[in-house]
């Protein structure tokens, strides 16, 4: 690895200001499970490493007005275990406990694993469907970023050299609702998906639909939202036939890329199957 | 950039207390085998997969591997050599490894035992399914996963099945 300057700064000031003066030839670093083997690979070869594992200010689960607001530095293990965020949105709980190992979920965290935009993750599908957003914030102020329009490509975000992603707002679920994280793994339980699918369904008494999350990982450069299959079955009645053609509109929508895990073809009629089941099981959720 | 540039460190590592300079590309685990002279963490994949480098950070379960030194400043590691008691005698966890036979060849078993201990001090009887979810992060290429899970269930006062083949 080559060498570097490491800078800890303790509040969120001192991380603007080291980001205003280094910027371009920085990177942040939180539990380091993602940058740590990029920087091995010289993928990314840093001048200046900022951790923020002293900035306690970017740590915590709050749930208010009708969302959770997670701090970015918040670790996987701390959101799995969460009863706030279990509560505010089950689908959280059911998807972060399936990320890697024990170990990796110990230190890796909430918003790391966002910046660092590997499109096979797990978490960045349910925050999808669930319409999270965001924050990111330089010295000069903040905005937000629905996370639909965060990620721009492999590993590429829209966040500014100078700014810090400091906190994830999630929309709870809705109470009624059902939720389904389906992680494709043929080949062992910690690896990265071959396909992933995240959906969050609620249905009224009828059986109709009243709103729908759907979105992909492992299926294209960056975590897809399926906008289409959300409007076949939008306001729709939910049955089976409707679950069949919302997931047949992901063949269209997902570029995956063909690895050790499967070739392009195999990734995308998984991509179909995997959303259909997904569907299937938040939808049986919402009923029982 | 040049590699000159050194950061002063102070971490406790099985409660001895070490201040060093070290240059911030030194990963935790050279840094404990190497500079600290600790061997009983071993490196096997370097990517955090295998777990034969986990340590304990502050309680928790970390790849030193994949940890930075400066990013342990300030914390309180418990490597493999600090795990049995001061007088040497052994955690229950480390006698059930050697008395189910936990280990094959051994390179894994550092990081097992690390994490086992991690485990029964989260769950004090963890079930079979818990004990797999937690230790699945912990690969032994000899595959020996069902000597492992005998130990920890052992350990923590559960009945285990005898040891295939053993004789009485």
């Amino acid at each position: 690895m080559r060498g570097f300057e490491f800078h800890a700064p303790s509040t969120l000031k001192e991380v603007h200001n080291l980001l205003a003066q280094h910027g371009e030839n920085a990177k942040l670093i939180a539990g380091g499970t993602g940058l740590v083997l990029m920087m091995k690979q010289q993928l990314v070869v840093p001048d200046h490493v900022i951790s923020l594992a002293n900035v306690a200010e970017l740590s915590g689960i709050a749930s208010e007005n009708g969302s959770l607001r997670i701090g970015a530095l918040t670790t996987h293990r701390t959101l799995e275990m969460s009863d706030v965020a279990l509560q505010g949105a089950s689908l959280l709980h059911d998807t972060y406990k399936h990320v890697a190992t024990i170990r990796i979920r110990e230190v890796a965290t909430v918003g790391g694993a966002l910046t660092h935009a590997d499109p096979a993750q797990d978490s960045p599908p349910a925050l999808l469907a669930l319409g999270a957003s965001v924050k990111l914030a330089n010295g000069k102020g903040e905005r937000t970023v629905d996370l639909a329009d965060f990620f721009e490509d492999y590993y590429t975000t829209v966040t500014e050299p100078d700014e810090v992603l400091t906190e994830v707002i999630v929309p709870k679920q809705s109470a009624s609702a059902g939720a389904a994280f389906l992680k494709f793994l043929p080949r062992t339980a910690d690896d990265y998906a071959t396909v992933c699918v995240a959906a969050v369904l609620d249905v009224d008494a009828s059986g109709k639909c009243q709103s729908v999350g759907i979105a992909l990982g492992a299926a294209g450069p960056t975590p897809i939202r399926a906008t289409d299959a959300e409007a076949v079955l939008q306001g729709q009645q939910v049955t089976p036939e409707a679950i069949r053609e919302a997931a047949e509109t992901v063949r269209a929508a997902v570029d995956p890329t063909a690895d050790i895990r499967g070739s392009k073809e195999y990734k995308t009629d998984m991509s179909v199957v995997f959303t259909r089941r997904a569907l299937e099981q938040a939808f049986a959720n919402a009923r029982s | 950039m040049s590699d000159t540039n050194k950061v002063a460190v102070k971490l406790t590592i099985n409660g001895q207390t070490y201040e060093k300079e070290v240059k911030p590309n030194r990963l935790l685990v050279d840094f404990i085998r190497y500079d600290v002279g600790l061997t009983g963490t071993k490196e096997g994949c370097s990517v955090g997969v295998c777990g034969a480098c986990t340590v304990l950070v502050d309680g928790k379960m970390v790849s030193s591997c994949l940890t930075l030194t400066p990013m342990a400043n300030g914390t309180d590691i418990t490597t493999i050599e600090g795990i049995a008691k001061a007088d040497g005698e052994l955690l229950p966890i480390q006698q059930a490894f050697i008395d189910q036979g936990g280990f094959q060849c051994g390179i894994c078993t550092p990081g097992q035992v690390t994490a086992a201990k991690a485990l029964l001090d989260f769950n004090s009887k963890p079930n079979e399914q818990e004990i797999k979810e937690w230790m699945m992060g912990n690969l032994c290429r000899c595959t020996g996963y069902y000597g492992i899970i005998r130990a920890i269930k052992a350990a923590s006062g559960q009945e285990v099945e005898p040891i295939p083949g053993a004789s009485d």
